[in-house]
C-alpha cells in the first residue's frame, strides 16, 4: 500500500508533446481516447467552449457539462510546416489549421494524407481523432 | 498635469551573438540614451525594465540591471508583453510620469536571444501561444502568422509577391542603417529562385526571406514631465496618443483572421487621445514581424483600406518618398527584433525622425509619428503616437 495520493495526469497524453499535466478538463482526453473530441457548455449561461474550459468568463460558474465536436466545419486558414520547434522534429513536415463550426471554433492538424492540392480555404472538413506514432493522441481535420 | 515628453532616446546594434553579458548588453543602450538626453543617473526617478523572460537564464531582471545602470536606489518595474515589452514599458513610464510619482524615467528594453539555439528559440516564442491546446500540435509563430497570410491571401487575393515586396523594402533600409543586423540587399529575384535562401519554405505561404531576422539588443528610451523636459532637452518630443489592446490567445477564439484585432482597437484609441486621424501621420514604424504583419499593419492603422495594403507597397507609397513611409529603418525584417528591445528602437526611429536626426534614412519635415508593435501573434497590441 503507498501512502502517495494518485496524481490525474491524463492531459500529459494530448499532442505530441504536452505541455500540461494538470487540468479540470482532463476528461477531454478521455474522450479522445473514446474517439470523440468534446468541447464544454456552461449549465447556466449555456455559452459554448471550444477548447473546452472549467470555467464560464460570462457568468462565472463553473457548472459545465461535455458536448461532442459532430458534423462538420469550413477551413479558415492552414500553414504547412517545414520546420517544427524541439519534440516535433519527427513529425514534419504537418500542416496547423482552423476550422469554423459556427458556435466555436477548431485548431488543429490537417490529416496526413489530405492531398495538399485538395486543401481550399472555405472548403468543409470534419474533425476526427488520430492516434499519433509516439502513442500520444490528438485530433485531424480530413474532407467532409 | 502638463504633456510628457521624450527626452532621450538610445538603442545598441541589433547583432548576432552579442560578445557580453544581458547587463552589458543593456548598459550600451541606456548609455546612449542618458548622453542623448545629456542626463545623469541620478536624474532619473525609476527605470521600467521590459523583456521576454523565458530567453534569459538571469530570474527578476530588474533589480539587477538597475544596479549595474547605476539606478539604485531608485525603485524598479518589470514589464512583459512579448515583443511589445517596451511598448508597453512606455506606457507605463508615461502612467508613472502622468501621475506625479515620478519626474523622469528610463524605460530599458533587452533580449539577448542568441543564448539558445534557434529550435529551442521557436519553441519558447511557439509557448507564447497557448501551451495547453495550441502548442501540442507543434506550433511556432511563423506558421501562426503563416495562417493569418493564408486567409488574408484567400480573401483579397494578394500574392507571395506582394508579400516579398515588403521585404525587398526593409532591406533597401537595412542597408543604410547601421543599427541592423542584416545589411544586405533583397530582391524580388531571390524569391523566385528556388536555391536562393530567400526563397526556402518555412510555413506555407511563408518562406525564409518573409521571417525576420533574430537579435540581440537594447533599447532605452528617457520619459520626462513637461517642466524637467523644459530643463534638460532641446528637442522634446512629445507622447499625444497610447493605445493597447488584447484578444484570446488561442486561433480557435478570434474572429478575425485577415487583420489583427488588436492593433485595430489600439489605433482607435490612440488616435483618438491625440485628437488626430490617420491622415496626420507623417512617418510609422510598425511591427513587421513578418512581411504579411506590415500589410494587415497599413489596414489597421487606417493607411490603406481592409485588403489594399497591397497597393501601398506596390506603388511605393511606403518608401521613404512616398505619401506614408513605413520602416524606413529597415524594420524588424532586416534590422532585427530582440523581443523586448523592439518597441524602444522603434520608439526612437520616431524621435529621430521627428527631430531631423534620422540621417540617410530622413524623411521629409514630418511632425507627427506612429509606433505600431505587437507582443505574440496578435495577442498584446500597442500604438503609441508622437509630436514634435
Amino acid at each position: 500500500m503507498s501512502n502517495k495520493k494518485e496524481v490525474d495526469e491524463r492531459f500529459k497524453k494530448f499532442g505530441t508533446v504536452s505541455f500540461t499535466s494538470l487540468t479540470k478538463t482532463n476528461d477531454f482526453v478521455t474522450h479522445l481516447e473514446e474517439g470523440k473530441i468534446t468541447g464544454t457548455k456552461c449549465r447556466v449561461c449555456g455559452k459554448v467552449f471550444f477548447p473546452p474550459r472549467a470555467d464560464c468568463y460570462k457568468c462565472l460558474s463553473s457548472d459545465m457539462e461535455w458536448f461532442n465536436v459532430s458534423g462538420t466545419g469550413k477551413l479558415v486558414t492552414y500553414s504547412k510546416l517545414k520546420f517544427a520547434p524541439v519534440g516535433f522534429e519527427g513529425d514534419v513536415p504537418y500542416s496547423i489549421a482552423l476550422l469554423d463550426y459556427g458556435a466555436y471554433k477548431v485548431f488543429g492538424r490537417l490529416a496526413k494524407d489530405v492531398p495538399e492540392e485538395e486543401v481550399t480555404v472555405g472548403m468543409d472538413m470534419k474533425t476526427e481523432v488520430n492516434r499519433l506514432p509516439n502513442g500520444q493522441l490528438n485530433y485531424v481535420f480530413r474532407k467532409a | 498635469m502638463g504633456k510628457i515628453a521624450i527626452i532621450g532616446v538610445g538603442q545598441t546594434a541589433f547583432v548576432r551573438n552579442y560578445p557580453g553579458s544581458v547587463r552589458e548588453l543593456a548598459f550600451d543602450g541606456f548609455k546612449e540614451a542618458l548622453q542623448d538626453a545629456k542626463i545623469k543617473t541620478t536624474d532619473i526617478d525609476a527605470s521600467i525594465v521590459c523583456s521576454a523572460p523565458e530567453y534569459d537564464k538571469q530570474r527578476s531582471p530588474a533589480g539587477v540591471l538597475a544596479e549595474y545602470l547605476g539606478l539604485n536606489p531608485q525603485p524598479t518595474f518589470y514589464v512583459e508583453s512579448l515583443c511589445s515589452s517596451s511598448s508597453m514599458g512606455l506606457k507605463l513610464a508615461y502612467s508613472l510620469v502622468k501621475s506625479g510619482l515620478h519626474d523622469v524615467v528610463a524605460v530599458v528594453g533587452f533580449q539577448k536571444m542568441s543564448e539558445i539555439s534557434s529550435a529551442e528559440s521557436q519553441e519558447r516564442m511557439g509557448r507564447g501561444a497557448d501551451i495547453q491546446w495550441e502548442s501540442p500540435f507543434g506550433t511556432m509563430m511563423p506558421a501562426y502568422y503563416a495562417m493569418y497570410a493564408r486567409a488574408y491571401m484567400a480573401k483579397y487575393g494578394a500574392t507571395s509577391e506582394d508579400l516579398a515586396l515588403v521585404r525587398v523594402k526593409a532591406a533597401s533600409y537595412g542597408q543604410i542603417n547601421e543599427k541592423a543586423v542584416y545589411r544586405k540587399a533583397v530582391t524580388l529575384d531571390m524569391f523566385s529562385k528556388p536555391d536562393d535562401p530567400m526563397s526556402g519554405p518555412v510555413a506555407s505561404p511563408l518562406r525564409v526571406g518573409d521571417c525576420c531576422a533574430n537579435a540581440d539588443g537594447s533599447s532605452c528610451v528617457i520619459v520626462a514631465s513637461e517642466e524637467k523636459a523644459k530643463d534638460f532637452c532641446r528637442k522634446p518630443v512629445w507622447i499625444m496618443g497610447l493605445g493597447s489592446a488584447t484578444t484570446a490567445v488561442n486561433m480557435a477564439g478570434r474572429d478575425l483572421f485577415t487583420g489583427l484585432s488588436v492593433a485595430q482597437a489600439s489605433a482607435e484609441q490612440a488616435y483618438k487621445m491625440a485628437g488626430i486621424t490617420p491622415k496626420d501621420i507623417d512617418v510609422a514604424e510598425v511591427h513587421d514581424c513578418f512581411t504579411i504583419a506590415e500589410l494587415m499593419a497599413y489596414e489597421a492603422l487606417g493607411f490603406a483600406r481592409p485588403g489594399e495594403g497591397r497597393d501601398l507597397i506596390r506603388g511605393k507609397e511606403t518608401y521613404k518618398e512616398g505619401s506614408i513611409p513605413v520602416n524606413v529603418d529597415g524594420g524588424l525584417l532586416s534590422k532585427g527584433h530582440p523581443i523586448g528591445a523592439t518597441g524602444g528602437s522603434q520608439i526612437r526611429t520616431i524621435v529621430l525622425q521627428l527631430r531631423g536626426e534620422a540621417g540617410e534614412m530622413q524623411v521629409k519635415d514630418p511632425e507627427i509619428g506612429l509606433v505600431h508593435n505587437i507582443g505574440g501573434v496578435g495577442l498584446y497590441g500597442n500604438v503609441t503616437i508622437l509630436g514634435r
